[in-house]
């Protein structure tokens, strides 16, 4: 794109919500959504013919959210959902993960993609199991901001000592389990109480509202300093088909810059071959690039004629990651059947697909403490570490520093259906100089 | 030079990384085209992501016979200039041999399930591209982007699979085939000011004119061949637009004089009805009329 329009130039910040049962998260969804006004009016007026036909007395904000017949029948949340709203600077998608059965699928889910988890805690009950746990999953996802949003304050007369409690609570499990930036907002969904503007009703709380709050936090913008990492979709050679021209003989690679920056001009290598060349164009369908950001879908030519499929990595020669066939990572099984020793899957590591057995089953986290315990298998919604082997090298890093080339799916081979979401562990061969608090030196 | 994509350079980022992924994948994909405006920008999309090689699937359109001839015209142009292969499947070829019974109603939108699933076995295609944003409906929030449909072309909600980074997923057992949905993560308000940021060309009718209209259930419905005014219904002439593009039977006009993409940007910023609420006489059936229909395979 070369010109906005009228469009304001605003940015994307990426929500996940998360909760246990009745702490309130579709209220509170249903609140930033009504008073950021983005409900409108006949969607309001279901919601409140819907209430008034169950008999209840308020118009209950959690039906704007339950978009599935078997949810409003239930009064749950089923599914992950997505929500989309804006501000005059900000535009926000909200991933709603529900909190109760298959919790850490739907919040693994939500938490893969966000910039900040908007965990919901009920002040009378403080920090449940639930709580905990979707800490724990931010965590290990790296969700780059936690906010804790400390609910129905209004049930305990906007009391002071409560919600500290409660604050108290979460940010000693917060520190813990190592999450780095965790802030604690006291509300009120159901009444706005601190949501869109700071509440009368708590003098004794100076901090910003929800919505103020989240137009303050940055997305994640790691993926820019680190070095230049560009997976490969596919190839462009129209041939005689091409759009224009004296472009038969075109031969470009599309796909989008994952982490870093490329200019014309700039060295760079394809993994797992190991062959250099330097960039001679980044083209779009816009015209001509001198540079490529993360995370830009661009194509790219290269000086030199190299053959390269889908599936490969260019990446900035002189910092590029030593591919493997040995994958040792953390991965949150999502399947109903159980992860064993020796079983055969598929690995999607960025745009290359590759068969893996199965190695070992290096343990399974509490995610009470994040601590490890022994195990042979993984369950449903289990979290542990495993090692397999794979049919060819993966330019694989670890996911504590890159989430776009340090995360993979495990594939059924015979169904094509999601098995887990897996985090690589810092690859065995490349120097890790990571903080003190990498994903390395857990006790897992 | 800024390091920072606006909310609207990301969308279509991330819409050219789904499209790329998908045709990578799978063997025959194709994408659904109408006329309509998110069938539009998906198509310009496509473009995008596969320059200067041509678009590289056919696009396929469900003809419900109710269609406004403006929207015939513009679909037929596009798909000459960009060179693309057309496949209709014809709602009005299932009424005439017996496949389908005319609704009592008149209305067609239900009846395009069949001629859509029909068409996609016949074609063999693997994916099918469609236009629909989570932010139109409340089943439709739930969706994945890439979304896995069974061998009767049925969505199986509380069955889907988790969608995590972007690391999409679009395989499937013979028979099944997935539906992908590039714009899932625009609304409204993004699709209009990305046609405006790219100068993107819509059927007329997006825009205010002077057009022939009855009042039916609140909605401003064509005076045409298959929309005739009941007794009580009275004919006016308005100057409307419309939001939506589909059947002429069921798909209401609003009150407008937003003649450029300028004014109705303006209009969608400050209204307080959904587009479906406003002009889907179809979406109105039931509570969860939309989510029924997706589940029986409609887009």
């Amino acid at each position: 794109m070369t010109t906005h329009g009228s469009a304001p130039r605003s940015t994307l910040l990426r929500l996940a919500t998360a909760g246990s049962v009745d702490d309130g998260k579709s209220t509170l969804v249903g609140r930033l959504l009504y008073d950021s006004k983005v409900v409108l009016t006949d969607q309001l007026d279901a919601v409140r013919r819907v209430s008034e036909a169950k008999g209840l007395g308020h118009v209950d904000l959690a039906l704007l959210t339950d978009g599935l017949r078997a949810e409003r029948e239930q009064g749950i949340t089923i599914d992950v959902a997505y929500r989309y709203f804006a501000t005059a600077e900000r535009t926000f998608i909200l991933a709603d993960c529900p909190g109760h059965v298959q919790y850490t699928r739907n919040t693994v889910t939500g938490s893969s993609t966000a910039d900040v988890l908007v965990l919901v805690v009920d002040v009378r009950k403080g920090v449940l199991e639930q709580t905990r746990r979707h800490l724990s999953v931010g965590r290990l996802l790296r969700v780059p901001h936690v906010v804790v949003a400390v609910n129905k304050i209004d049930l305990v007369d906007y009391s002071q000592d409560a919600y500290e409690a409660v604050a108290e609570q979460v940010n000693g499990i917060a520190t813990s389990l190592g999450v780095p930036d965790v802030t604690t907002i006291p509300v009120s969904a159901l009444l706005g109480d601190n949501i869109v503007d700071r509440s009368g009703k708590t003098p004794w709380y100076d901090g910003p509202s929800l919505l103020e709050l989240l137009h303050t936090l940055q997305p994640e913008e790691r993926v820019q300093g680190r070095p230049f990492r560009f997976p490969v979709q596919l190839a462009i050679r129209p041939q005689g088909a091409a759009a224009e021209a004296g472009l038969s003989e075109y031969r470009g690679y599309a796909g989008q810059v994952a982490s870093g920056s490329v200019r014309v001009g700039d060295e760079v290598v394809v993994l797992p071959s190991g062959r250099r060349t330097t960039v001679s164009g980044i083209d779009t369908f816009d015209g001509e690039l001198r540079e490529a950001f993360a995370p830009q879908s661009v194509t790219l030519r290269l000086a030199d004629e190299v053959d390269i499929s889908r599936g490969e990595l260019i990446a900035s020669a002189a910092e590029a990651p030593v591919p493997t066939q040995d994958l040792d990572g953390l991965i949150a099984w999502l399947s109903e059947g159980p992860l064993r020793v020796g079983q055969r899957v598929l690995v999607k590591h960025t745009t290359r697909t590759v068969q893996g057995i199965v190695r070992q089953v290096n343990g399974r986290l509490d995610l009470d403490t994040l601590a490890s315990v022994p195990a042979d298998h993984l369950a449903l919604n289990d979290i542990g570490r495993v090692s397999i082997r794979v049919s060819a090298p993966l330019a694989l890093e670890d996911y504590a520093t890159s989430r776009s080339t340090g995360s993979f799916l495990l594939i059924d081979p015979q169904t094509g259906g999601n098995l887990a979401a897996g985090m690589v562990r810092a690859p065995s061969g490349v120097d890790d100089t990571g903080s003190p608090d990498d994903v390395s030196d857990w006790s897992i | 030079m800024s390091t920072t994509l606006t909310h609207l350079q990301a969308l279509e980022s991330e819409s050219i990384h789904i499209f790329r992924e998908v045709v990578a994948e799978l063997e025959r994909p194709v994408l659904l085209f109408s006329g309509g405006k998110d069938s539009v920008v998906m198509l310009h999309l496509a473009r995008k992501a596969f320059w200067p090689g041509p678009v590289p699937f056919p696009v396929l359109h469900v003809d419900t016979g109710h269609n406004f001839d403006e929207v015939m015209t513009y679909r037929d142009e596009q798909v000459a200039k960009l060179g693309l292969r057309l496949v209709v499947a014809n709602v009005q070829d299932y009424i005439d041999d017996g496949r389908l019974l005319e609704r009592a109603d008149g209305t067609r939108n239900p009846l395009q399930t069949q001629p859509l699933l029909d068409a996609i076995a016949d074609g063999r295609f693997d994916a099918v591209f469609g236009g629909g944003r989570r932010d139109e409906e409340k089943a439709r929030a739930k969706e994945r982007v890439v979304s896995l449909r069974d061998e009767f072309g049925q969505w199986d909600p509380r069955n889907q699979r988790p969608e995590l980074w972007s690391l999409y997923n679009p395989r499937h057992r013979p028979g099944e085939h997935v539906r992908v949905f590039p714009l899932s993560n625009w609304t409204e308000l993004d699709v209009w000011h990305y046609i405006e940021a790219e100068g993107i060309e819509l059927p007329s009718l997006y825009y205010a004119h002077e057009r022939e209209v009855f009042t039916r259930d609140g909605m401003l419905l064509a005076v045409g061949p298959v929309s005739l005014p009941r007794d009580g219904e009275v004919i006016e002439v308005r100057t409307v637009r419309y939001r939506t593009v589909g059947d002429m039977s069921c798909t209401g006009a609003v009150a407008s004089g937003a003649l450029t993409v300028a004014d109705v940007i303006a209009e969608v910023a400050t209204t307080r009805i959904t587009e479906r609420g406003a002009t889907r006489a179809d979406d109105r059936l039931t509570e969860a009329a939309m989510e029924d229909r997706k589940k029986e395979g409609y887009f």
